[in-house]
C-alpha cells in the first residue's frame, strides 16, 4: 500500500475514505480495511497521521514521504519510510525490514525492534539512504545501512551480521552486540560499535585508540579502537569499536605504532 | 487477413522506392500486387511513413548469458515495470527486459525480425526456449564457433573441408544461422586466465592464431554457401589502439571475398575503433575504419551505438568482460562455458560528463556518417552493451539531423566536443538511408530474402509510421521522427496487424529461423567425437542437438554446400 501523506492533507474524510489501495492483487478501498476518523490531533511538526492497530502486513507507510508526521502505535510492515524526503515517523512497535530503505531526508524512530536491511539500498542497486534519520530503540537483524551513502542509523539494541556492508558514507551507530563481518566492503563512512562484536573481518587495519568519536552531533565516549577498511576494496571507512567491551580484541594493540626498544 | 495500405510515403531500398506515394497490398501472409479477397482492410496511411518492418542483426535477447544479466539486476526490473493487459503478459527490465516484453517492445517501434547474436552451442536449447517465448517477432541465433574446441582442432590440421561438415552439422544441432566468431582465441585463452594480444598470437594448447580461425571459418561459410557472411566481434576489443586490430582483421580475408559480396561482418564495430594507448591519450579510430571500409567491399559492420545511460555489458568476451569489472568495480558474471566459450556480465553506465564515453559515442555515429555506401553499415547498440534497443529510435534522430547531434554534443564533456571530428561532419542520413540501416541492409547482409523489403512474395511484416515527409523536416524536427519511430503508428507481421498507435493489439508466435545445410557427402558424428563428448561435457552427446520439435515455429533456410 502506497500513501502518500502530502495527499492526505488536501482531502475530505470522504475522499481519504474512498481512496483505493491493494490488498495482495485485488484493489479496495481505504474504508474496506481501516477505521478513519479526522480529529485536531495536530503535532509541532504539521499535519500528522495517527494509525493505531496490526499494521504488520501494511507495507509502504510513509513511501516518498516529504513533510508531516506518521505516528504508528503497533507493528509497521515492510518499507517503511522508503525513499523519504522529509517529515517524521514514529513507530511505538516494531518495523519490517527495509525502514527507510532510500532515504533523502527526515527522520525515523522506532521503539521496538526492527528487521533485515534497514535504511538500505534496494535489492541489486549501488544507490543507498543518502541523508535523514533512522533511530532504532530496539534490535536490528542484517545488513543495516548496505550501500549507505549519507545520513545516519543509530540502533541502541543489537545487530546482525554485515551491518554498513558496502557503504560509501554516512554513519551508523550501534549501541549494543553485533554479530560480525561488520563494515564488509565498505569504502567511507563511519561505523561505531559500543557492544560486543566477536570479531573483525581480516582486511581491517588498525590504526590507533580514540578517546571519543563524533556520532551525528553528538561525541560519544570511548575509548575505541579505530580500524579502517575494507581493504579489500581499497577502502578508507573508519569502524570504532569498543574497547572496554571487547577485551578479546586486546591482541590488534600490538599492531599500533612500534614500541619505542629501550 | 487481407489489406490495403493505402496512399503511404513508402520507403523500400532493396526496390529503389524513395518516397513515393504508393499503396501495398497483402494477403496471405505476403506481399501482393493483387488482392483475391473481396473482403480486405484498408489502412489509411497518407501522410505516414510506410517501411519494411525492421531488423535488427545483433541483438541480445536470449539464452543464458542474457538470463544471468537478468538474475544479476533486480534494480534493473524495479524500475521498469510492463503491467499485465488483456493481450500482452507482465514483465521488467529497461536494459535487461524479460522475453516477453522484449517482443512487445520491438513490435511497438515496428520491428518484426531481430537476431540473438551470441550462444554457446551448449545452452542451445536454453537460447530457444527465450526466443519462443519472445512474441511475434521472427528471430535466428548464432552459434559461437570461434573458440570451439572441434573448429580449433580442424583449422589447426589445415582440414578446411572437415571443418566444414562439422559446421554444418553444428548449425542444424544448435538450430543456428550464422558462424558467430568473439574474440577469436581469446575465449579459450580465458580458460586459462589469458587472452590473446593480436590476430597472429597462438591459441594455448591449440597452437591456431585467430588469423587462422577468422580465415579458416570464413572459407567454412563460403564452401557452405551460408545466407550470412562469419559474424566477427574482434579481438582487442574496448582496448584503446584496436583499430589497428580491426583493420587487420578486415585485411585478413580480403583474398577470400568474391565480385563484390562482403566476405565479413564486423560486428558493434564503435567498440573496435578506438585509436589511442591508454584512456586519457584516447581518440577515434572511425575515420581509418571507414576509409578502409570505402574502398573495400568485403566488409559490412553494424555500429554499436553508445547511449548515455545505465545499461547492462554482456558478451561472450571473457577477459573484456574482467577489465570492465576491473575499471568500474561494478558487480560481475564471469563464465568458462565448458569447452566452448566464455561469457562476462558487468552493469555499465555511460556518462555524459565522461571524456572516454563521449568520444565512444562520437566514434558510432562517424562510423554510419563517414562510410559512404548505406549498405555497408548498419544501426545496432548491441543491445544492451552500448545501450537498450528501445534507444533506436534516438539513434535514428542523430543519423537525420545534424541539430540533434549538436545538442546532444552541447551537453557532453568538454574536451572530446573540442577535439571529436563529428561535430564538423555535416552528413545527414535520408528516410532512404535510415531504411537501410535499419531494414534492407540488414536483411540483405542476413541473406533473409523475403524480409527487409515490400516487394511482391516479400513477407508481410511492415511498419508505418505517423510523420509526414513532406511537412516535417528531419533535420529540423528530427524529435518528430524519435517520437514516430518509437511508436508505430500500425506494425504488421505476416499480414496481421500486431500493433496500433504503439499498443500490441494482437499477438503471435514468430517464426525461428536457422539454417540446413545439404551437403554432398553424408555428415557422420565421428565416434571420437561421441567419445568426447562423455569426457569433456555435461551433457550427454544424445541430449545435446536441438530437435526441431523443440521449436514453436522451425523456419529452416535451406543451403547447397560445396562439400
Amino acid at each position: 500500500m502506497h500513501n502518500s501523506r502530502h495527499t492526505f492533507s488536501t482531502l475530505s474524510l470522504s475522499e481519504i475514505l474512498n481512496l483505493e489501495v491493494h490488498e495482495g492483487n485485488r484493489k479496495r478501498k481505504l474504508k474496506e480495511l481501516f477505521e478513519v476518523s479526522t480529529g485536531p490531533y495536530t503535532s509541532p511538526e504539521g499535519f500528522t497521521i495517527w494509525m493505531k492497530g496490526d499494521f504488520s502486513k501494511v507495507r509502504y507507510i510513509g513511501y516518498g514521504m516529504s513533510t508531516g508526521k506518521i505516528v504508528l502505535e503497533g507493528v509497521a510492515g515492510m518499507h517503511l519510510g522508503e525513499e523519504m524526503k522529509g517529515g517524521f515517523i514514529q513507530v511505538y512497535g516494531d518495523a519490517g525490514s527495509w525502514v527507510g530503505s532510500m532515504m533523502q531526508g527526515g527522520r525515523i524512530e522506532v521503539f521496538g525492534d526492527v528487521g533485515d536491511y534497514t535504511g538500505a539500498a534496494y535489492r541489486g542497486s549501488g544507490r543507498g539512504m543518502r541523508g535523514g534519520e533512522i533511530i532504532v530503540h530496539g534490535n536490528a537483524l542484517n545488513e543495516t545501512g548496505c550501500y549507505m551513502r549519507g545520513g545516519l542509523i543509530k540502533v541502541y539494541g543489537s545487530v546482525g551480521q554485515f551491518t554498513g556492508m558496502h557503504m560509501h558514507g554516512g554513519t551508523i551507530m550501534v549501541g549494543g552486540e553485533t554479530e560480525g563481518r561488520d563494515g564488509a566492503e565498505m569504502t567511507k563512512g563511519k561505523i561505531v560499535i559500543l557492544g560486543r562484536v566477536p570479531s573483525l573481518l581480516p582486511t581491517f587495519k588498525i590504526e590507533a585508540i580514540k578517546p571519543r568519536v563524533k556520532v551525528g552531533e553528538e561525541r560519544v565516549e570511548g575509548p575505541f579502537y579505530m580500524f579502517t577498511g575494507d581493504l579489500a576494496e581499497n577502502g578508507e571507512g573508519k569502524l570504532y569499536v569498543s574497547k572496554n567491551n571487547n577485551p578479546h580484541l586486546k591482541e590488534f594493540e600490538k599492531y599500533l605504532s612500534p614500541v619505542k626498544v629501550r | 487477413m487481407a489489406l490495403l495500405i493505402r496512399n503511404g510515403y513508402v520507403y523500400d531500398p532493396m526496390n529503389g522506392i524513395d518516397g513515393e506515394k504508393m499503396d501495398i497490398l497483402v494477403e496471405g501472409g505476403k506481399i501482393v500486387d493483387k488482392l483475391k479477397s473481396a473482403e480486405y482492410e484498408v489502412i489509411d496511411a497518407s501522410g505516414m511513413i510506410v517501411m519494411p518492418g525492421g531488423v535488427d542483426i545483433h541483438s541480445h535477447i536470449a539464452g543464458s548469458e542474457v538470463n544471468a544479466g537478468r538474475l544479476l539486476r533486480p534494480e534493473d526490473h524495479a524500475k521498469d515495470v510492463e503491467l499485465k493487459t488483456e493481450i500482452t503478459r507482465s514483465g521488467v527490465g529497461y536494459s535487461v527486459p524479460s522475453t516477453f516484453t522484449t517482443g512487445y517492445r520491438y513490435a511497438k517501434m515496428g520491428y518484426t525480425t531481430v537476431m540473438n547474436p551470441s550462444m554457446p552451442p551448449l545452452e542451445a536449447k536454453h537460447t530457444h526456449e527465450e526466443l519462443c517465448d519472445t512474441p511475434i517477432i521472427d528471430k535466428a541465433t548464432y552459434p559461437l564457433l570461434g573458440d570451439w574446441w572441434f573448429v580449433l582442432e580442424y583449422l589447426r590440421d589445415g582440414k578446411i573441408e572437415e571443418c566444414a561438415l562439422h559446421v554444418a552439422w553444428m548449425l542444424y544441432a544448435t538450430k543456428g544461422y550464422a558462424i558467430k566468431i568473439v574474440n577469436p582465441g581469446g575465449l579459450e585463452a580465458w580458460g586459462f586466465g589469458r587472452n590473446v594480444r593480436d590476430i597472429d598470437d597462438p591459441v594455448p594448447y591449440f597452437n591456431v592464431t585467430p588469423r587462422e580461425i577468422i580465415r579458416g571459418l570464413c572459407k567454412v561459410n563460403k564452401l557452405l554457401h551460408l545466407p550470412h557472411t562469419i559474424h566477427v566481434h574482434t579481438n582487442n576489443l574496448g582496448k584503446p589502439g584496436n583499430y589497428e586490430t580491426t583493420l587487420q582483421t578486415m585485411k585478413c580475408v580480403e583474398d577470400l571475398s568474391s565480385g563484390d559480396k562482403p566476405c565479413i561482418h564486423i560486428t558493434h564495430c564503435q567498440f573496435s575503433a578506438f585509436k589511442g594507448v591508454d584512456w586519457r591519450e584516447f581518440y577515434s579510430g572511425a575515420e581509418d575504419i571507414a576509409k578502409y571500409v570505402n574502398f573495400h567491399k568485403h566488409v559490412t559492420m553494424d555500429m554499436g551505438q553508445v547511449i548515455f545511460t545505465d545499461t547492462t555489458t554482456m558478451t561472450a568476451d571473457g577477459p573484456f568482460q574482467y577489465i570492465l569489472h576491473e575499471l568500474t568495480g561494478n558487480k560481475w558474471v564471469n563464465h568458462d562455458v565448458e569447452t566452448e566459450t566464455s561469457s562476462g556480465i558487468v552493469p555499465f553506465r555511460y556518462r555524459r560528463r565522461s571524456y572516454v564515453h563521449s568520444i565512444q559515442w562520437c566514434i558510432g555515429l562517424e562510423l554510419a556518417l563517414l562510410i559512404r555506401n548505406p549498405w555497408r553499415i548498419f544501426l545496432t547498440t548491441d543491445h544492451p552493451n552500448a545501450g537498450p534497443f528501445t534507444s533506436y529510435p534516438q539513434v535514428i534522430g542523430w543519423l537525420i539531423s545534424r541539430k540533434a547531434r549538436e545538442e546532444t554534443l552541447s551537453k557532453l564533456n568538454k574536451r572530446a566536443r573540442e577535439t571529436a571530428l563529428l561535430p564538423s561532419i555535416d552528413r545527414e542520413y535520408s528516410l532512404y538511408e535510415v531504411a537501410i540501416a535499419t531494414r534492407a541492409g540488414q536483411a540483405r547482409a542476413l541473406g533473409l530474402k523475403d524480409k527487409g523489403h515490400l516487394g511482391v512474395g516479400g513477407d508481410a511484416d511492415i511498419a508505418i509510421y505517423d510523420v509526414d515527409p513532406r511537412k516535417i523536416g528531419p533535420s529540423t524536427q528530427y524529435d518528430e521522427y524519435v517520437k514516430a519511430f518509437s511508436k508505430a503508428a500500425y506494425t504488421i507481421k505476416e499480414g496481421e496487424i500486431v500493433v496500433r498507435n504503439g499498443e500490441v493489439v494482437k499477438v503471435l508466435d514468430g517464426k525461428t529461423y536457422w539454417v540446413k545445410v545439404s551437403s554432398n557427402s553424408e555428415y557422420e558424428v565421428s565416434e571420437d567425437m561421441k567419445r568426447r563428448f562423455t569426457e569433456y561435457w555435461t551433457v550427454q552427446f544424445d541430449n545435446y542437438p536441438v530437435s526441431e520439435a523443440y521449436l514453436k515455429r522451425s523456419k529452416p533456410v535451406q543451403v547447397e554446400s560445396e562439400v
